[in-house]
């Protein structure tokens, strides 16, 4: 069978909105168009009734309650309500919050900020396979410690935090504990209860849902926490996210998240089998290939490689068919390699050399295969014309270079 | 990010990849940028002793599809040319025959300097009395 490309393989950054999320959606564009808020006519209670069901579709799949969702435009806005939320409303009891190297802008950014205010921030390390070392935790909270706040699962890597464990040290030490859930939520079971999450961020277009939308769960009891808002205005989702409530896109938020939880056995095992197969088909045929990050931690759907002697961006030029991306200064504006993998330990040069795949709901079998083919062609064309790899092979020792950088 | 037909036409057909012996008198070597930043080109030139006129290029490039690109311009520019004319070629030549973006500049002053490493190495080996040939490294 002949494949239709392009193949979008970048499933980390955005996924495509299921048809069954987009029928579910379309009549509150049009005759269902109400606004939640209308208390007095049959327009608003039926968006008020939707809205409802959205709250409890995603209370579902995270084991929380409905009362404990707030609706929001999406995951950035709930990582930046969550930790400004908190620190702004707890800043009597102490002003120490706690995260990790490796998480999204969303959180490292809105920590940043808030050092600017007086808050002091620990920026845990993390190991070579990217998980935070529990030791390293333990003995970073203070009594002034207010917030602990590690992604559940990482963007670039897949590698999945040891979530009940820093869920329980949280509970211990009487801290509050936020997960940015993003790339975890709907593609491996989550649990707020058993796992101690006091607050989580979650988005629809990281699940096939529509992009501009997304959840944050805040617990109401054992402990129930409190946040000031960050939106002002008509006090909306009980006073912490003032806004019309973005009635379609709640839609499509809760119907992904039903269609996720309920397809997550039978969709987590065939996306590992894909994974596992692109994988080995790439290790089969190409030599130097390093996987970043851990392997057993790791979300389902996810694989990082380096492809060592080949710049990422040339890479990406060459498979320019297949939607991938790369940790390679060149693909970013800062021209910085990915700080994810610098914080892995993984050298600068490796960096440049990292392709990120993220396999999904609609990608096949066939199109893996073809990625397979094409990623080797290029890899070995470009290692062609790689200095560096025809000086490995001649048993030079790159790290012992004396190096010119223009 | 669009990358320019010329950049495109490069990247896809190279001119003049592989290496030449080290071991050849007449063969001068330039190895720049380092692999951390991203991009190392090598430049490598067999020179007529007498006539100074670069008979043969070749290079080898690990970076982004520009750097690929002004690497491999930069050999089928200074075929035939004379040391003294391949000297003058500036990295400001090599972004307009490219059409390079500005976060793309640093390729061309890559390719610039790989030209004027090759030429020295030639020079010293060749013990031609050197003038010109230092690289213009500025800092990455």
């Amino acid at each position: 069978m002949a494949v239709k490309l392009p193949i979008y393989l970048d499933n980390h950054a955005t996924t495509p909105v299921d048809p069954r999320v987009v029928d579910a959606m379309l009549p509150y564009f049009t005759e269902r168009f109400g606004n939640a808020a209308s208390r007095n006519h049959s327009f608003g209670w039926a968006a008020e009734e939707v809205v409802e069901n959205g709250r409890a579709q995603v209370a579902r799949l995270i084991n929380a309650t409905p009362k404990e969702i707030i609706f929001t435009s999406g995951a950035t806005e709930s990582n930046n309500l969550a930790i400004k939320g908190v620190a702004e409303m707890y800043r009597e009891k102490g002003n120490h919050i706690i995260t990790q190297v490796t998480e999204h802008k969303a959180v490292l950014d809105t920590c940043k900020r808030l050092e600017k205010y007086g808050f002091e921030v620990t920026y845990l390390p993390v190991a070579k396979d990217g998980r935070i070392d529990l030791d390293d935790l333990r003995r970073a909270i203070t009594p002034k410690t207010i917030l602990i706040t590690i992604m559940y699962a990482n963007n670039e890597i897949g590698v999945i935090q040891p979530i009940e464990e820093i869920g329980k040290i949280a509970k211990e030490k009487g801290v509050f504990f936020h997960t940015d859930a993003v790339q975890a939520a709907g593609k491996i079971p989550v649990d707020v209860q058993k796992e101690n999450i006091d607050l989580l961020s979650i988005s629809a277009h990281k699940v096939y849902g529509p992009k501009g939308v997304g959840a944050l769960y805040v617990r109401r009891r054992n402990p129930r926490v409190q946040l000031a808002s960050i939106i002002d205005g008509g006090g909306h989702e009980r006073g912490m996210r003032s806004g019309t409530l973005n009635v379609p896109g709640i839609v499509g938020l809760g119907k992904a998240v039903e269609l996720a939880q309920n397809e997550m056995p039978e969709e987590s095992a065939r996306l590992r089998g894909l994974r596992d197969y692109l994988k080995d088909g790439l290790f089969a045929r190409l030599d130097d290939l390093f996987i970043n990050g851990s392997m057993i931690h790791r979300l389902p759907h996810s694989l990082n490689v380096s492809f060592a002697y080949v710049e990422g961006e040339s890479m990406l030029m060459g498979i320019n068919d297949v939607a991938v991306s790369s940790g390679s200064a060149c693909t970013s504006a800062t021209l910085e390699p990915s700080y994810v993998l610098k914080a892995l330990g993984v050298g600068e040069d490796l960096a440049h050399t990292s392709i990120r795949f993220g396999i999904g709901r609609f990608n096949t079998k066939e199109e893996v295969d073809y990625v397979i083919k094409r990623v080797t062609d290029v890899v070995s064309r470009l290692r062609e014309l790689s200095p560096l790899y025809e000086m490995a092979k001649e048993g030079v020792d790159l790290s012992k270079m004396n190096w010119k950088p223009a | 990010m669009a990358y320019s037909d010329k950049v495109v036409d490069h990247y896809n057909n190279p001119r003049n990849v592989g290496s030449l012996s080290k071991e050849d008198p007449n063969v001068g070597t330039g190895l720049v940028g380092a692999p951390e930043c991203g991009d190392v080109m090598k430049l490598q030139m067999r020179i007529h002793p007498e006539t100074q006129v670069i008979e043969e290029a070749k290079f080898k490039t690990f970076g982004c599809g520009s750097a690929i690109a002004s690497s491999s311009l930069a050999t089928e520019w200074v075929k035939g040319k004379t040391v003294e004319e391949a000297l003058a070629i500036k990295n400001t030549d090599i972004v307009r025959e490219l059409s390079l973006p500005p976060v793309k500049i640093h390729c061309s002053v890559l390719a610039e300097d790989a030209i004027k490493a090759a030429i020295g190495d030639w020079k010293k080996k060749a013990g031609v009395e050197d003038t010109a040939a230092e690289s213009t490294s500025a800092g990455h």
